[in-house]
C-alpha cells in the first residue's frame, strides 16, 4: 500500500480513537448516553402522540425508534462538525495534515455509535414481535453507508463555512429543529397532505428515514429510496468537498 | 536520503480582513455592499518581497519585534498557508514544535497524546510505537507519562510536545518561540538535540525573542520589521543590529 494512503488511514483512525477515547474518559457510561438521549425522546414523543394525540401508527414505539436514532446520529454529527476546525484551531494553524481528517473522524465517531446502538433497536423490536429479517443483514449496512455520505457531505460543509460565517452554528441548530419537523420521524409518509410529499422528499433525510422504519417494521428494503439517498449523498458530498476544497488554504488564515 | 531545504523566493503575504464576516451574518448581510467591498481590498499584508534560503543542516534565527512577520513566515513555511506573491519550496518532512499542548487532548494521558501528536505529524501508527519508548525516555516525564496532560505543567508540556516532534524523523524543523519555557536542564538537551539533528542534514527555522538563544543555536538570522527583511547576516551580527537598535 502506498505509504501516503496507509499514512492518511491511521490519521484517521487515530482521530476517531481520540474522539471514542474522549468520550468514554470522561463517564464510563458514554455508551448509555448516546442510547439514553433518543430513548428519553422516545419516550416524550410516544407519550405525546400515541398517548394524547392517538396518532394512527401501529408498533409507533419502534417506529419512533427507528427514526429518531437515525436522526442523531444526523444532528449530533452536525453539531461538532460546526465547530471542529473551530476546535482544533492550534493544529490547522501550524500543521499541514489533511483538514478533510477532522470531519471525518467526527462522523465515523457518531456513526460507530449509531451502529452500536442497532442492537438496542433490535430489542426494541423483538417486544414488539418484530424478529431480526434476513433483509436487515444487508439493508442496514447500505443505510449506514448511504447516510455517511450524506452526513460526511452536510460535515465537510458546515465546518468549513462556519470559519467564516461564525455564527453558522445557531444557523445549524434552527434548520436542524425544523428539518427534523420535515421529516417523516414522528409521523408516517402517508398522513402528509398529498401536496406536500414531493416537498419532503426534497429533504435528503426522508428517503433514509422511511427506508430504515420500513426495513425495521416490515422487513422491506426500498431500493428506490436508497437510490434517492446514494443521489442526495453523492449531491451534498459533492457540494461540501467543493467548499471545502475552495476554503481550505485560508482556514489558517481566518482562524 | 531527503535532506531539509528550504527556498523562500521574493514572497509576499497578505491577510484579507475577514472581521467583516467574523461578526456574523446579520452584520454582512446590513452592511453587503460595503462588506463585499471590504474583502475586495482591505488587505493587510503582513510579509513583503522576503527571500532566503536554508541549506541542509542550517539553522536560520528569524527575529523581529511583535507583529513583524515571524509567525506568517513559520505558517508558510509549514504548508498551512499559501503566499500571495512569490515561491516557496521545501523538501521532506516539516515538524513544527508546536506551542504548549498544542494538539494534545487534556483528558488523554501523555502516552495517548504521544500517539496521537506522532501520527498527526506524519508518522503512521507502527512507526510512532517504534518512537514511543525514545520520546518518553527523551522527555524525562517517567511516571506522569500515564497521567491526563491537563495535569502537566507548561514545562512538562514543552518537554511531551518537542520530544515527540524531533522523533518524528523531520527533515525541516520549525520552532515558535516555545522552547525558553522548559527548564534549564531541558533547554540545554533540547539544544543539544537540535545539533544533533542537524549533523543529520536537518534545516532548522528559529523564532526567539533571545538573542543569546538565536546565537547560541543559529548560523544566520534575519530580521523582520513590519513585514519587510531588515537585516540578514551571521546571527551574531544580526542578533547585534538588533539589540543596539532595540
Ligand atoms: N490570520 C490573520 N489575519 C489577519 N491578520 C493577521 C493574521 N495573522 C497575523 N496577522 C497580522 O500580521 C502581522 C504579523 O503577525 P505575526 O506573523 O503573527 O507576527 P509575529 O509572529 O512576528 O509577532 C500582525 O500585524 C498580525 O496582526
Ligand atoms: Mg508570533
Amino acid at each position: 500500500m502506498n505509504a501516503r494512503i496507509r499514512w492518511s488511514l491511521d490519521l484517521v483512525r487515530e482521530l476517531t480513537r481520540k474522539e471514542l477515547k474522549v468520550r468514554y474518559r470522561n463517564s464510563f457510561l458514554g455508551y448509555v448516553w448516546s442510547v439514553a438521549s433518543p430513548a428519553a425522546q422516545a419516550l416524550v414523543y410516544f407519550f405525546a402522540f400515541k398517548v394524547i394525540v392517538r396518532i394512527a401508527v401501529d408498533n409507533y414505539g419502534l417506529f419512533l425508534i427507528a427514526g429518531l436514532f437515525t436522526w442523531q446520529w444526523f444532528t449530533n454529527s452536525l453539531t461538532v462538525c460546526t465547530s471542529v476546525f473551530l476546535n482544533n484551531a492550534s493544529l490547522i494553524k501550524k500543521v499541514a495534515f489533511p483538514r478533510e481528517a477532522l470531519p471525518l473522524a467526527s462522523v465515523l465517531n457518531d456513526g460507530l455509535h449509531f451502529a452500536l446502538s442497532l442492537p438496542v433497536i433490535a430489542v426494541v423490536a423483538a417486544l414488539y414481535g418484530v424478529w431480526p429479517r434476513l433483509s436487515w443483514l444487508y439493508g442496514l449496512p447500505i443505510l449506514v453507508c448511504l447516510q455517511f455520505l450524506l452526513i460526511l457531505g452536510f460535515g465537510m460543509l458546515v465546518s468549513s463555512a462556519n470559519l467564516f460565517f461564525r455564527d453558522l452554528e445557531r444557523l445549524v441548530t434552527i434548520l436542524l429543529s425544523i428539518v427534523f419537523y420535515a421529516t417523516p420521524v414522528v409521523y408516517r409518509m402517508d398522513m402528509v397532505p398529498e401536496r406536500f410529499r414531493t416537498l419532503l422528499f426534497l429533504n435528503p433525510m426522508t428517503p433514509l428515514v422511511v427506508n430504515y422504519q420500513n426495513l425495521l417494521l416490515h422487513g422491506t428494503f426500498q431500493w428506490g429510496m436508497a437510490v434517492l439517498s446514494l443521489t442526495y449523498g453523492l449531491i451534498w458530498l459533492g457540494i461540501g468537498w467543493w467548499v471545502f476544497s475552495r476554503l481550505r488554504w485560508r482556514f489558517a488564515e481566518a482562524l | 536520503m531527503i535532506t531539509g531545504e528550504i527556498r523562500v523566493d521574493h514572497v509576499s503575504k497578505s491577510y484579507p480582513l475577514y472581521f467583516k464576516l467574523r461578526a456574523g451574518f446579520k452584520s454582512f448581510l446590513f452592511h453587503l455592499p460595503s462588506a463585499v467591498e471590504s474583502m475586495r481590498h482591505a488587505r493587510f499584508e503582513a510579509l513583503h518581497d522576503v527571500s532566503f534560503a536554508v541549506e541542509p543542516g542550517q539553522a536560520v534565527g528569524i527575529i523581529g519585534h511583535n507583529g513583524a512577520g515571524k509567525s506568517t513566515m513559520l505558517s508558510l513555511l509549514a504548508g498551512v498557508m499559501l503566499p500571495s506573491e512569490g515561491s516557496i519550496s521545501t523538501s521532506g518532512r516539516i515538524a513544527p514544535i508546536l506551542e504548549l499542548g498544542a494538539g494534545f487532548h487534556p483528558d488523554l494521558s501523555g502516552a495517548e497524546n504521544i500517539i496521537l501528536n506522532a501520527v498527526i505529524l506524519g508518522l503512521t501508527r507502527r512507526e510512532a510505537e517504534e518512537q514511543y519508548d525514545a520520546i518518553v525516555e527523551f522527555s524525562g516525564l517517567g511516571e506522569f507519562i500515564g497521567q491526563p496532560i491537563r495535569t502537566y505543567s507548561s514545562g512538562m508540556l514543552v518537554r511531551l510536545g518537542f520530544s515527540v516532534a524531533v522523533h518524528t524523523k523531520p527533515n525541516i524543523l520549525l520552532v515558535d518561540e516555545v522552547l525558553a519555557v522548559g527548564d534549564a536542564d531541558f533547554q540545554k538537551k533540547s539544544r543539544e538535540r537540535i545539533l544533533d539533528l542537524r549533523r543529520h542534514s536537518v534545516s532548522m527555522v528559529f523564532v526567539s525573542h533571545s538573542m543569546e538563544a538565536v546565537r547560541a543555536v543559529c548560523d544566520t538570522a534575519i530580521w523582520i520589521e513590519h513585514g519587510r527583511v531588515q537585516a540578514t547576516g551571521t546571527a551574531a551580527t544580526v542578533a547585534a543590529q538588533y539589540e543596539s537598535h532595540a
